[in-house]
This record gives structure tokens, sequence and C-alpha cells, in this order.
């Protein structure tokens, strides 16, 4: 009975080839730019470490005095850490592994005659950086805990930036110059770009943003390299803004741990923590504000989505909606114009259920085409969204499960549109339709 | 004419009414909220700044020897002016919406500190020696600095520099000393201040708020001798030259500084990129809308469509009877202009709704009540341009219908 039904739909579409190609449209068009920002949302809040991010966290501490005034345009201060916080976070050595970080850009000046000098980014960070975020090696190695407390001059580049500078050579062992300053390079990383780059400070274009190079971040502090992002201070002298001193947050802080145990005991740590502090009177707030971020929760917390992007959302979802109720009274018009027809039927034997089914394989044969139409113009959407400025336009693809979600949101935005319809045209009296044709 | 029918009529063919007026409310509903979204966001982008826009080109020169600033400043200025077309040059640590931001909160009591609660967050911005005149700024009040002020000013790796005046913006004037005169007046982080010795016309931040304009329009302006930290190089100049002054302008900090960066561009450019998300999203509701009113359209011909062809026999005897093309015509025109009519005034209703959610949600401002009647009139139009081919078609009836059996 289906293949007869189809074949039915098909002679049924084929007969009114405008208004068929119009409902085709209109779903297409909704479908595709209800897909085209799904998806945008999709990758955006994508794991940007599949596999590991359950084992990653962020200790969240709070050091701000309590009159503190946080800023109108500026994230909360206290989602950084303080240096002395974050040494004292490296030296208990109470997770798996644990490292601070924070971003910076520096000017490098090829030895090469035939490169200007060029700025870069990359990252300040301690030894477990490496091991903790799973990052493979081409060449050489990480620099190890006695690199950090040597504050040694030493540097991991990313394959990118060492064949920019080195060519197909090897760079390992060779100086490269940094800012003002010759750093050895004992490794090249493969490139690693995490989306988003979840460690970085708020302020950072999370989306877009890689690591070039990574530099002992005890180096950098000696060296009084400057850091992006955000240095949020509250002491009352101009010494205030001293990288080392107690009263800044400009850190970046994660750690590894790997059993439910593990979790339970880090989270009262820093709540022991906080409370020791703040009986040293170095805190002032309660030491029940410390709190463990998942890495997932982390990305919520800082709301990396941006709004637009919700709003667009919102916006196609409403242009579907239009679109869906539009094919609602297409298809009414269609379906109560062949009530001859089904008179007919209805009069042959075929009960009321066999109309609903008939109608109800037409509107999904709709659906299907207008599926394969909204898949074309979502890559249309998304082509367009990878041409736009948004730091995470680069990242506007459609895998296999939105490809296959598209298709089935068509299907059943088709037949929940064809219901109506369908339920109306198989009321139909047949014996006064008869009459009057 | 007579509305009368036209209810009767309407009441028969309830589902396909209300599709219709449901179409409307809605399609009403997302027109007027993306429009106001695209107004927003035009205004934004064209936040006015007084300084000379049209004029401006702009070299970042980065990765400088501060130590040789003193002396390196003043060469790289002099090179600069003798570039042919350019009128004045200057240096500056940033630029209007550069989006690097230096920022600080100042009180206006002599013991604020700069994490007090009442404090007023600015953006600072440090100028060398003519800066003022290469950027254009317009003073309102008072005067500019004079050359013992730059000479004096030094920041010597502290946030705030030595001098002791400061030029702020009119709206931030408004703001800190309302209904009084700003010169003369103050502003406090302990242990700096700086005293007001002159107002300019709003020019806007690094960084605009996006909240309100006049908290984008809190700039703050100080006299520094040469010093690393500035880097912005500015050149003024007839709008027509600044392509090649940036080329050459470009290419000669280049030269003289090889082991820095420099990348030049217009002030134009600074003000595209710093909008061009923005006028992206403007650009894409813009699509929605039109695509949103194609569909709108498109199902009210279909609906009428079917509608004529299911009254062909009605219509026939309607004009067997004495009615006039006219007739037929205006009655498809007023059915059409009361579904339009009762859509547009559920989708008003709908469209405040969703205005009301967006502003508690997405920091949206309050929708003007003119949005609600201009898109309603929109609509109508719409409703009365989709009717009119199926109208005419019913219109081309002729009467002899009445008489087939169909």
């Amino acid at each position: 009975m289906f293949g007869y039904y189809l074949d039915l739909a098909w002679h049924s579409l084929k007969r009114s080839p405008v208004l068929t190609a119009l409902m085709v449209l209109a779903i297409g068009l909704g479908i595709g730019a209800s897909m085209t920002m799904m998806t945008v949302l999709h990758v955006l809040t994508d794991d940007p470490m599949p596999g590991r991010s359950s084992q990653l966290f962020t200790p969240h501490l709070d050091p701000l005095p309590l009159n503190y005034k946080q800023g109108d345009d500026s994230p909360d201060a206290a989602d950084n850490v303080t240096w002395p916080d974050a040494m004292a976070l490296l030296k208990a050595h109470r997770a798996e592994r644990q490292a601070a970080m924070a971003g910076g850009t520096l000017l490098v000046r090829p030895a090469r005659a035939d490169l200007r000098p060029f700025n870069v980014d990359g990252r300040f960070a301690t030894a477990d950086f490496f091991a903790m975020f799973g990052l493979t090696f081409e060449f050489g190695e990480a620099w190890s805990a006695v690199n950090d407390a040597a504050r040694a001059h030493v540097v991991v580049l990313s394959d990118t930036l060492h064949r920019k500078l080195f060519g197909n050579g090897s760079g390992i062992g060779q100086d490269v110059r940094l800012g003002d300053h010759d750093f050895r390079v004992i490794g090249v990383s493969a490139d690693w770009q995490p989306k988003p780059l979840f460690y970085a400070d708020p302020g950072a274009q999370h989306y877009s943003d890689a690591d070039q190079f990574f530099i002992p971040l005890s180096a950098a502090v000696d060296l009084k390299l400057s850091t992006n992002g955000n240095q949020s201070g509250w002491g009352k002298n101009n010494d205030s803004t001293s990288l080392t001193g107690a009263t800044m947050t400009w850190l970046q802080f994660w750690v590894q741990l790997d059993s439910p145990a593990q979790v339970q005991a880090y989270r009262q740590f820093l709540v022991d923590y906080s409370a020791q502090q703040k009986a040293l009177g170095r805190f002032e707030r309660p030491s029940t504000d410390a709190k463990l971020y998942t890495l997932m929760d982390w990305l919520n917390h800082e709301n990396l989505v941006p709004n637009d992007v919700r709003l667009q959302l919102w916006l196609a979802l409403g242009f579907l909606f239009v679109c869906m109720v539009n094919i609602v009274a297409l298809l009414l018009a269609k379906f109560l114009r062949r009530s001859s027809e089904i008179s007919v039927r209805r009069a042959l034997g075929a009960r009321r259920r066999d109309i609903f089914l008939q109608l109800g394989i037409e509107s999904a044969l709709i659906g299907v085409a207008g599926g394969m139409l909204g898949i074309v113009i979502a890559q249309i959407g998304l082509w367009s969204v990878r041409h736009r400025p948004d730091d995470y336009a680069q990242l506007a693809q459609m895998d296999i499960p939105m490809l296959l979600g598209t298709l089935a949101l068509a299907i059943v935005a088709s037949v929940v549109a064809g219901l109506l319809p369908a339920w109306r045209a198989c009321r139909v009296q047949p014996a006064l339709q008869l009459k009057t044709s | 004419m007579e509305i009368r029918p036209i209810f009767a009529s309407l009441r028969k063919h309830r589902i396909p009414a209300i599709l219709i007026v449901l179409e409307i409310a809605l399609a009403c509903a997302v027109l007027c909220n993306a429009v106001f979204m695209i107004g927003k966001r035009v205004a934004d982008i064209q936040i006015p700044n007084a300084i000379d826009e049209k004029g401006l080109s702009v070299v970042v020169l980065n990765g400088t020897d501060p130590k040789l600033a003193a002396s390196d400043t003043p060469r790289n200025l002099a090179a600069l002016r003798s570039i042919a077309g350019v009128q004045s040059v200057g240096v500056a640590s940033t630029l209007p919406l550069s989006r690097n931001n230096w920022g600080w909160s100042f009180g206006i009591k002599s013991d604020a500190a700069m994490t007090d609660k009442n404090t007023f967050g600015v953006s600072l911005y440090f100028l060398g020696t003519g800066a003022d005149q290469a950027l254009g700024l317009q003073l309102k009040q008072g005067r500019f600095f004079n050359a013992d002020e730059y000479a004096d000013s030094t920041l010597g790796g502290s946030a705030l520099p030595s001098t002791h005046v400061v030029l702020v913006t009119e709206s931030l004037a408004r703001q800190l000393w309302p209904g009084k005169s700003a010169l003369g007046q103050s502003i406090y982080s302990k242990p700096n201040y700086y005293t007001v010795v002159g107002v300019v016309a709003d020019v806007v931040r690094p960084q605009a708020s996006v909240h309100s304009t006049q908290r984008s329009y809190a700039s703050t302006f100080y006299p520094l001798q040469p010093d690393s930290s500035l880097g912005y190089y500015i050149l003024r100049s007839a709008p027509q030259d600044r392509a090649r002054i940036v080329r050459e302008a470009e290419q000669k900090l280049g030269e003289i500084n090889p082991a820095a960066v420099a990348k030049g561009q217009t002030f134009d450019d600074i003000r595209d990129k710093y909008f061009a998300d923005m006028s992206s999203m403007a650009w894409m509701l813009v699509l929605v809308c039109v695509v949103m009113l194609a569909v709108t359209a498109f199902g009210i011909v279909g609906l009428t469509s079917f509608w004529v062809a299911q009254r062909r026999r009605q219509i026939g005897i309607r004009r067997a009877v004495g009615a006039t093309r006219g007739d037929i015509l205006s009655y498809f025109r007023t059915e059409n202009f009361l579904l339009t009519g009762m859509g547009v005034v559920l989708g008003m209703a709908l469209a405040f709704g969703i205005n009301v959610y967006l502003m508690q949600h997405y920091e949206m401002d309050r929708m003007p009540w003119y949005y609600l009647p201009g898109s309603a009139v929109a609509l109508w139009l719409l409703g009365q341009l989709a009717v009119l081919g199926p109208a005419l078609r019913a219109a081309a009836v002729p009467p002899v219908v009445a008489t087939r059996s169909v």
C-alpha cells in the first residue's frame, strides 16, 4: 500500500508543479535558515577536548575585597587567579597534574633576512601544561619543572611557526628572538587549537586564537614580558600592578583530576585553602565561595556563545514557524481541492485512516524534497557565515549528525504541517461532494 | 462596501481564514523586532565621533626599543611630516574604536581610590605633542596642553602619567559635574589627581559600550612626552590622499625602524573593522525579513487563489445578478484587508511580547511605539499586493459560469 500511496502522492504533486515548488521552497528556506544557525550554535557549544574534558577542572578562588567594584564592561575579576595563589596551588600539588598560564603576544625577529618581524600569540605556562592538555610533539620535548624553577629561556614552537622560521630544517637547539630576548627551541608541538580555547582569558577571541609558542611562566614574569588579557587589581598603591603582587588577578589555572574521589578531595582543599587565607587576613569573602568548575561548566559560566548567535537562532526558528503556517495553508488548499477525488475513494470503501495515511505520505514527500533543498540552503548559509568577520566564522561546518538532523527536521516539520489539512480533508462528506460535482 | 457578507463567508472558511491571520500575525511580530534590531545596529555603527575621521591615516608601530623612544619618536614624526600632502602628524597611545583600551576609575572627591564603589570608569588617551591637532579634536571650553605640560609628563612604567592636567569630553563633563563648568575641577585616584584644563567634543572610547551611548564617550586625554607606549602615528590629510599616504607612511616607518612592525590603515578601516560583525548581522536580518515577507506574500497568493477557484460559481452568480468587475475586485480586497487587519492586531501584541522577552534576556532596548503601526502598514500593503493577482482573476470570471454546471 505504501508504494501505491507514494505513487499517488508523486502524481498529485506533479499535477500542480507551481504549488508544489512553492511548498518545497518554503520548507527549504525555513529549514535551511534554522539549520544554519543550529549548526553554528552546535559547533560553538561543542566539547573542545573530547575524551579529556571530564578530567579537566579549573579552581575558582575569590580573593577580591568585599567592597571591590566590578567594571561595567569587563569580565569578573575573580575569573582569574593571582600569582601567590597560583604558586600556592602549584606547590601543594594536590591534583594529578596542574598548571598556571597566561596568554602573551610577542614580536618574533626572525634570523632569516627575507622575513620581516611579526607578532605571534602564545602562552606562558608551567611544565604540566603539555601533559595535562595532551599536546603531541613533532620534535624534541616539553620543558620540566626544573626549567620552571630555573626560569629557563626555552621555548616550544608550534609546527606552523617552526616551519615559518626554519623551513623544513630542524630548529631544535637553536635560538629564536622573541621580543628582546633569545629563547632556545627545545620542542616543536603539532599545531594546537582547541575550539574554543577554553583556558584563555575571558577577554580572548576564543574561537580564532591559537597558541604558536610556549614559554615557561617563570621566565616570562622574570623578563616582564607583556601579557594579554585582563589584569584586575585592587591594591591601594601604585605597585598594585606588579605581576607577582597579591592584589591583582591575571593568571589561569587548570588541574587534572582522574576520579570522583580526587575531585571531592580537591574541592575540600580549595575551601581549606581559602579558609586559611581568610584566617591570615588576605581573603575577605567566605571560604565556601571557592569553587571547582568542570571544563564544560566553565565554558557555560564564561558564556562564550555570542548573544547574537542565540538571537539569530530564535529569529530563524520564528522564520521556520512562519514557513510552516504557510505550508499548512497551502496543503489545506491543495487537499480540499481534491475533495471529489477523496470522496470517490471513500465511496469505494477507503477508510478515513487510509485517506489520512495517503495525504500524510504526500506531506512527507514534500518534506523530503524540502529537506534536500534545506541542506543546500544551509550549506550556502554556512558558507556565508564562514565569510563573516566573527571570530567563530571558520568553524561553521556541518557534520553528519547535523546533516541527518536537517533531513529529519524537514520531514517532521512537513508531516506536522500536513496533519491539520489531512484531518480536515478526510472529513469531507462523500455523498455531498459526489452529488455536487 | 457591505462587510457583513464577507464575514458570513469567512465563517464558512474558518480554517483558511485563521491561517492567513496567523501568518500575518507571525510575520508582523518577527518583522517589528527584526527591523528594530536593524535600526539599533545601524545607529550603533554610525555613532558620532568628534575627530576628523575622513582625513586620518594611521600607522601602528610595534616593537620599538623603549630606551630610544625619546630620540626615535621625533625622528619618526619628522619622517612622516615630509610625506607630500600631510597636513599634520602626531602620536597617541590608542585611537577610538581600536579596541586597544586602557581603562581606569576616577572619583571626584580628593580621597577617591580606584576600586571605590562610586568612581567612574573612563578610557585613557595619552597624546604626544601635536596629536590634538592631528586628530582634529574640537575644543569646546578651556585650552589644549602647552609645550611644558607635554615635556613634563612621564609614565615611567606606572599605569598613570605624572602630569596633573586632563582633557575630558562634553558628555563625561556633564556626567561628572552636572550643571557646573568642568574647567578647574579635578578627578582623583589616590595618589594621582588631574585637573580639567579643557573640554572637547565627544570622542568615542577605544571600545564603545554596548549598553549606552553616554558611556561610549567616557574618554579622557593626557599629555605625555615621547614614550614607547605611544605607538599610534596619526597623519591628517585631504581625504583623497589617504590611500597613498598610508602606503608611504607604512613603508617609511618600516625602513627607519627595521626591528619593529609598522602597520598602516585609514581611520575608515578601523571603524569598518570595529563594526564588521555588527553590519554583517544587520545584513542577515535584512535578508531574513525580505525572504519572510516573500514567503508570506506567496502564502496569501496561494490561499486566495484556492479560494477564488472554489468560489467560481458563486462569483459567476453574483456577476449574473448585476455585480460589476469592480465589485468582485473590491470584495476580495476588502476581505484581505479585514484578515490582515486582524492579523496585524494580533501581531502587534505578539511583537510587543517578544520585545519584552528579549529585553529581559538579551539586553535589548524597549521598542519605540511607532515600529508597531509602521510594520502594520507594511503588511497591509503586502497583503493588498498579494491579493491583487487572484482578485483580478476572480473579477475576470464571466457571468456565464453561473449557468453552467461545473
